[in-house]
């Protein structure tokens, strides 16, 4: 092996640099969620214990943090199984060629990248011409879709893109009916990276804030309901919902990591 | 039959998501149009065909100041994340020899990025404050005697906010464009006697080129509509078009706002296009 050069340090030096500044700031909040009853917002750190933990499951003066935790999970998962069909469904469209393909590609792209105040907007207005009443589950799962499919789909893209299609024409040389073949031959091949896109759409929709921010009506989602809280919580409860809900969406991250490398290495 | 089905399946295929785009992107987006001339009577809309909101837009010196304002943060905030960004991905790259640690690393960076923005954001708080770590350290050291306020509902706040959040956009296009490149490219370069540097500026730099558009097409478009952590780390002082478009839904005028958004949208379509025009992404979708 070629000796390391200068540079080499210097970068790692610089990346573990990077590290720091991206971790460092959650690990601060952690730490300060972890102190006795009579902590505060700043350090430094007083008392250690569970206490602010334990205390975002109890009524809170400012608000009650289940029922919107309860309510993400479910929007969370309705659009984890509308955007893990539709993705699916429209990533198996482009492996052949169809009129619209390059529309239909960009306006996902675009669906990305478009300022997210003009889906809030947008949603916004559409619900007040047609006269619907905003609410998370349909303005709002809405907001959530823009974001959400496109992503699911760039990775579907690309997981068919290493498919090798083989299998399913020796089914379809033994007889096997199109949709036979796709619930016995490509669902079973595709499933392992299914769950991991399954859970990553999960975890989007469950942090997400901007495009819902103004069209989620009377009843907030946990991150808006976080949000609210900025403004008028002086406790370190605060910081102790972050790291609760910090780790929910890490330990989902992490069982959609094993769960795919377990799954690819038996397929 | 057969033939006839082979044909319409893509069709049928790709229709739930050309819906689910068309309902919540397109028509949205369109009605946006459609509203930005509509009148406004102080509480609620009624279709017209009036450019009032045009005209107001752009007579406006808030406008002006505000799109200043905002363009500033777009600046700043491409600029750290390319200038932080690029050694990151030109390091993951380059300097670690196996893909397995290569991925490993890479996913650390990316972790961060598919939790909660606002407890990101919220994360800071504790460091920036008047009675924050950052300040009690550097009171404790001596270096200053009263508490810095800078450091938090201010620009500098913003951008660093912004910068904490958004960064990953630029490391994964880049990242991606280092890895394609050959590296007997490389070799050929340094066996033609390229030095370190030269190598970089004449082989590196040049490939990872439409990598880095596709990133900063990513931190233009999300910072140009950013209203949250211009609100979070900026408090009440900093302004940017997105939270001005914001403060006008909150008095429901919405044709006032959807005039701003689509001057907004316009804006942004411009600077992407002159990206467009400076670097070929083609080749890397």
């Amino acid at each position: 092996m070629k000796k390391r050069s200068l540079s080499f340090y210097l970068l790692a030096a610089f990346f573990g640099l990077f590290v720091i500044f991206l971790y460092g700031p959650m690990i601060t909040i952690f730490i300060l969620s972890l102190q006795g009853p009579e902590g505060t917002l700043t350090f430094p750190v007083r008392g250690f214990g569970v206490y602010w933990l334990g205390q975002v499951f109890q009524e809170q003066r400012v608000g009650n943090f289940v029922e919107p935790f309860l309510r993400s999970l479910v929007l969370g998962g309705i659009v984890t199984v509308l955007v893990a069909t539709m993705s699916v469904s429209a990533a198996m469209a482009f492996r052949q060629r169809f009129k619209g393909s390059t529309v239909l590609f960009y306006l996902s792209i675009a669906s990305l990248i478009v300022p997210s105040i003009l889906i809030s907007l947008g949603l916004g207005v559409m619900f007040q011409v047609m006269k619907w009443p905003t609410r998370w589950y349909s303005s709002g799962l809405g907001a959530h879709l823009t974001w959400t499919l496109p992503i699911a789909f760039l990775i579907m893209l690309g997981i068919f893109n290493r498919f090798n299609p083989s299998y399913e024409e020796a089914a379809r040389d033994l007889g096997a009916s199109d949709t036979k073949t796709f619930w016995e031959i490509v669902l079973p091949l595709i499933a392992p990276s299914l769950v991991g896109v399954s859970l990553l759409t999960f975890t989007l929709s469950y942090d997400e804030f901007t495009r819902t921010s103004l069209v989620s009506g009377q009843y907030n989602t946990l991150p808006l309901e976080i949000f609210g809280m900025t403004t008028n919580v002086t406790s370190p409860a605060l910081y102790a919902l972050g790291t609760l809900t910090t780790l929910f969406s890490f330990s989902l991250i992490t069982v959609a990591y094993i769960l795919y490398r377990r799954l690819s290495k038996q397929g | 039959m057969a033939k006839a089905w082979t044909h319409l399946k893509p069709y049928l295929l790709a229709t739930p998501q050309a819906i689910a785009l068309g309902l919540f992107l397109i028509f949205p987006i369109i009605l946006i149009g459609v509203v930005s001339f509509w009148e406004f009577n102080g509480y609620s809309m009624t279709p017209a065909f009036t450019l009032d909101n045009y005209i107001g837009v752009f007579t406006s010196d808030v406008t002006l100041k505000t799109y200043l304002n905002t363009f500033k943060f777009v600046g700043l905030t491409w600029l750290f994340t390319l200038l932080i960004g690029y050694p990151v991905a030109y390091f993951l790259a380059f300097h670690i020899p196996k893909l397995r640690w290569q991925v490993l690393l890479f996913l650390v960076c990316t972790i961060p990025f598919w939790t909660s923005n606002i407890i990101r954001m919220i994360s800071w708080l504790p460091l920036l404050g008047r009675e924050g770590l950052v300040n009690q350290l550097l009171m404790g050291s001596g270096l200053v005697q009263q508490p810095l306020e800078f450091f938090l509902y201010s620009d500098f706040a913003v951008v660093l906010g912004m910068v904490h959040l958004y960064i990953i956009f630029m490391i994964a296009p880049i990242f991606n464009s280092l890895m394609r490149i050959d590296r007997t490219l490389v070799t050929a370069a340094e066996d033609m006697g390229a030095s370190g540097f030269g190598v970089f500026k004449e082989v590196i730099f040049p490939l990872s080129a439409p990598g880095i558009a596709i990133g900063s097409i990513f931190i233009v478009t999300l910072v140009m509509g950013e209203f949250v952590t211009v609100r979070l780390m900026g408090g009440g002082q900093a302004a940017s078009i997105g939270k001005l478009i914001q403060t006008q839904i909150g008095s429901l005028q919405y044709p006032l706002a959807a005039a701003n958004a689509m001057v907004l949208l316009t804006v942004t379509l411009l600077v992407v296009i002159s990206i467009l025009r400076l670097v070929d992404i083609r080749k890397e979708l």
